[in-house]
């Protein structure tokens, strides 16, 4: 079995910071990390893997050079093969774009099963370029996967997260799934794993090596365009009521009382 | 598509067919035919040697103006119309008034609709296209994605809104591919460009630190999903009545890979948070479970919901449907009331247009207090049973 899995390096947004003073975010010393869902997204792979001899895991990642950082972390863990998209090309694409080039790239791979992607990455939250990917490759998907029941010679059994509850779903093979983070707990990097992994290349490709049109990929592709943005702007603190617990709970409800909200 | 072969100007050279990335020309009685793979890329324009192959670069530019009316996609589940579709309706009468002289619309798929049209007309909208199968009863990627596709192809609306939900987020992407347009994801704010009429989406990203606004200039239709709880209902008006317009049904049951094999509904109600009026929410500074129990009493006692921080939520004490924040729940109550919450901005990103914030935490310092209304730094335990008290 072929399983492609489709990750990316993010910044560490839980640390991410504004600057009181000039409103920006603080982006220095924050860490770039492997996305959490798509740690998940690859664990579902090797669990695959694991149980599948012959199974050949390829992680596949479109980004600067540094992100080859999270490949490597992704072959230490147990992934067979890396691949790095990378080009100033590709740069500034919303979900439409950078969905052209990665499943342009995985029709240059042609061979796969499965193809595993986190249900959305923490810097964009979007959680479109998976079933876009799947929609340009024309296969089927199940996003917001929870558990793999069944993998069987040409079709899995998961189950699909909803808010209220969750769906058993059967799908042929060759489909993209997306993983959340009830589905497993990622395994950690072994210290094989990362001494073998430093010494294996990871294969980069830019846009000469995959069958995309240079109007399909990058900014000037992409149909959504940032207008602006802008750091929200806090509601401010509104009155600190001192007091004892007693004291403070009537003032607060005589207040609430005055504007008509008891 | 937007590349076309002319049958005269074709010698069957068949160059073409090599040139092309995607499998998507064939020769066919010796000359070259596009099939359904061709993504448009134009490979195989410069390719030809006689001129006989032409894309037609600018068609969506020059089609805008063929696409107008505000569209809502009206899902539903077992029947039941999903409560952030009325919130859509209530946003989408706003941008359909911003933009003058256009309809809205909702497009609802299933079977026995009769009940759910009726309410989408009592909620606003003008027009319902209808998609009635046994095959769309249930959602589906591969059944939704066709149906609405075809839909928008046929109809062309201008702006079709989608609730973020699991189903929305699993659909809209597929759509925005299929149709090539862009899509905003989990937008919290919408608004129609008074210049060129263009909607203006805005989302929260970098987990809610920073806010961004973003156009879709030059495809159609522009795309949002919404996240549920952000937008105000609209009031349903009884007895108002539409115009129901039956889209062209193609669907086979081939066209549907995946099969539904259960259903199960396990939370009681998915909706309970962002319908609340009141909502009483725990976080770390509870100390343990035990301490939704007195937020729970608090709740019931008010009228409200349980609502919770994602500390609380990591540390097992409470389901995470009761998460509030940014990867949680956004909610609009009239009153909010955070005990025990510091106010990471994840969670700030989820609850600060509430009407009134009460906050109560030990620490002064915390950052709830920026946001909240009133704000009593003390002990949990000892204030939420005075201000139980006070209230009854």
């Amino acid at each position: 079995m072929k399983i492609l899995v489709c990750v990316k390096q993010v910044p560490n947004t839980n640390e991410v910071k504004i600057n009181p003073k000039t409103g920006t975010l603080i982006r220095d010393g924050v860490e770039s990390i492997l996305n959490p869902d798509d740690d998940n997204a690859l664990e579902a792979a090797l669990q695959i893997k694991d149980k599948n001899e012959g199974t050949n895991v390829t992680v596949i990642s479109m980004g600067p050079p540094q992100a080859a950082d999270v490949l490597i972390e992704c072959m230490a863990k147990g992934a067979d093969d890396a691949i790095l998209l990378s080009s100033r090309a590709f740069g500034g694409a919303d979900t439409w774009a950078t969905s052209n080039t990665i499943a342009g790239a995985i029709r240059k791979i042609a061979d796969y099963d499965i193809i595993f992607a986190g249900r959305q990455a923490i810097d964009g939250d979007t959680a479109q370029v998976g079933p876009q990917i799947a929609e340009r490759l024309g296969i089927p998907q199940v996003t917001y996967v929870e558990e793999v029941l069944k993998c069987e010679d040409g079709k899995l059994t998961v189950k699909r997260q909803l808010e209220d509850g969750y769906e058993m779903i059967e799908i042929p093979t060759p489909c993209l799934l997306t993983a959340v983070k009830e589905l497993n707990t990622p395994r950690y990097m072994s210290v094989k794993g990362i001494y073998d992994a430093c010494e294996r290349e990871i294969t980069v490709w830019n846009e000469t090596d995959i069958p995309v049109s240079p109007d399909e990929i990058g900014i000037n592709a992409s149909p959504t365009k940032v207008y602006r943005s802008f750091t929200p702007k806090p509601k401010g603190r509104g009155m600190m009521v001192e007091g004892t617990p007693k004291e403070a709970a009537a003032k607060v409800t005589e207040e609430l009382k005055k504007k008509h909200f008891l | 598509m937007a590349v076309k072969i002319s049958a005269e100007k074709c010698k069957g050279c068949s160059l073409c067919v090599k040139a092309c990335p995607f499998s998507a020309i064939e020769m066919v009685d010796k000359k070259a035919v596009i099939n359904d793979k061709c993504t448009a890329c134009g490979a195989c324009v410069e390719k030809c040697n006689f001129g006989a192959i032409t894309k037609d670069e600018e068609k969506a530019g020059k089609d805008l103006s063929a696409y107008r009316d505000v569209w809502v996609f009206a899902e539903q589940r077992g029947g039941v119309i999903t409560p952030v579709v009325f919130e859509l309706l209530g946003k989408g009468r706003e941008l359909a008034t911003d933009i003058g002289g256009v309809n809205l619309c909702a497009i609802l798929l299933g079977k026995d609709l009769g009940d759910m049209t009726k309410q989408l007309f009592e909620a606003g909208a003008d027009v319902v296209y209808t998609a009635n199968s046994d095959l769309l009863a249930n959602y589906t990627a591969d059944g939704y994605t066709k149906v609405i596709s075809e839909a928008i192809d046929e109809f062309k609306p201008e702006i079709v809104l989608y609730g973020a939900t699991h189903i929305g987020r699993d659909l809209a992407p597929r759509i925005a591919a299929r149709v090539n347009t862009g899509l905003t994801a989990d937008c919290t704010k919408l608004d129609i460009d008074e210049e060129t009429k263009g909607i203006l989406q805005t989302r929260p990203a970098f987990g809610g630190n920073l806010m961004a606004t973003i156009k879709c200039p030059n495809h159609r239709p522009q795309m949002s999903t919404v996240r549920p709880g952000v937008m105000t209902k609209a009031k349903p008006q009884p007895g108002r009545m539409g115009q129901v317009v039956p889209v062209t049904l193609k669907l086979q049951e081939s066209d549907i890979r995946t099969k539904i094999l259960e259903i199960v509904k396990t939370a009681k109600d998915m909706v309970s948070l962002t319908d609340a009026e009141i909502i009483v929410s725990g976080g770390a500074g509870l100390g343990d479970a035990s301490g939704f129990e007195l937020i729970k009493k608090f709740a019931d006692r008010v009228g409200g919901v349980v609502g919770a921080s994602r500390a609380a939520v990591d540390a097992g004490w409470i389901d995470h449907s009761h998460q509030v924040g940014q990867t949680g729940t956004t909610v609009k109550p009239k009153i909010y009331i955070a005990c025990g919450i510091s106010g990471a901005i994840q969670h700030l990103a989820g609850m600060q247009t509430s009407d009134i914030i009460i906050a109560i935490n030990k620490s002064p310092i915390a950052p709830i207090f920026e946001v909240a209304d009133y704000g009593i730094v003390g002990d949990l335990y000892q204030v939420l049973p005075e201000l139980m008290e006070a209230w009854s």
